[in-house]
């Protein structure tokens, strides 16, 4: 084979290995949340992305009036980039677009502890968590 | 002196009258965290009394949850309150005019901001979003340059 046959067939397998290697990171982190799902509720029957995108689209009084959803900064669609209430934009939520996202255990609890008290005024529970990151790893 | 020199000046004069200058924030803890919400205002654009009361508040910030852990935002404290304007700098510019007694939480509502940026009228606003959201006419608001562009 040729060099150049060899760089084309190279950058193929290495555009089809990256995003498995995307997945792997967020499977990491929903493992995590899995792991204490279980530990939380022997009963626990895994995460769903259907409720998740009901979590994502709900509404809540509970938290700060600005800000009564997800949707109230990351806008209607994960797909698209949101806005903070102070004009930054943000990346948008869905894995396929930002495959970042949900990589970092560490900075998925950050976020997950702030806006889940600016916007439900209490924690999210480990379930809300692991169907929340399963319906945005899917879209 | 000769009326085109005269004219050169002057316009160099005002131009510098217009530009207002201030350290961009140094510290990269403080740039990434304030950054991943807002803009990273300068630190002189406040009293150190002021970013006090901020960092000292981030669980209830403006009404979001802005906590970070306590190490985190000791280091931010201690870089924003010793760049402050009433300890790095002259005491002048923005903070000017900040009754000794007060502590404002808002850049947007020191009374230089306000004297100079007068009322922008409602469809204005509704282009700039927010008053935080100095970039919009100051494109070089992040590097501490505030000029009447």
């Amino acid at each position: 084979m040729s060099l150049k046959v060899w760089i084309v067939t190279g950058a193929f397998i290495g555009g089809l290995a990256m995003p498995v290697l995307a997945a792997a990171g967020q499977d990491a982190v929903l493992a995590l949340y899995k792991t204490q799902a279980i530990a939380d509720d022997s009963a626990f029957a895994g995460f769903s992305a259907d409720r998740g995108k009901a979590f994502y689209a709900s509404s809540s009084t509970g938290g700060s009036p600005d800000t009564p959803s997800c949707s109230s900064c990351h806008t209607a669609s994960p797909l698209k980039a949101g806005m903070t209430r102070a004009g930054k934009a943000i990346e948008p939520m869905a894995v396929s677009v930002s495959p970042a996202r949900f990589t970092d255990a560490a900075k998925t609890e950050k976020w997950f502890g702030r806006n889940c008290k600016t916007v439900l005024g209490r924690a999210c529970s480990v379930q809300e968590k692991g169907d929340f990151i399963t319906y945005l790893n899917g879209l | 002196m000769r009326p085109i020199f005269a004219a050169v000046l002057l316009m160099m004069t005002s131009q510098q009258a217009l530009a207002y200058r201030v350290p961009p924030v140094a510290d990269k803890v403080t740039q990434t965290e304030c950054g991943a919400c807002h803009m990273v205002y300068p630190a002189a654009l406040l009293p150190a009394r002021s970013w006090d009361a901020l960092t000292s508040g981030l669980a209830n910030h403006f009404g979001e949850d802005a906590a970070l852990e306590q190490t985190v935002v000791d280091g931010i404290k201690a870089y924003l309150m010793s760049n402050a304007g009433d300890v790095a700098g002259d005491g002048r510019g923005l903070i000017r005019g900040v009754p000794q007694d007060q502590t404002p939480l808002r850049i947007s509502e020191l009374p230089m901001f306000t004297r100079i940026h007068g009322n922008f009228s409602p469809k204005t606003m509704k282009k700039i979003g927010v008053a935080g959201n100095c970039s919009f006419c100051h494109k070089a608001a992040a590097k501490g340059m505030f000029d009447d562009d």
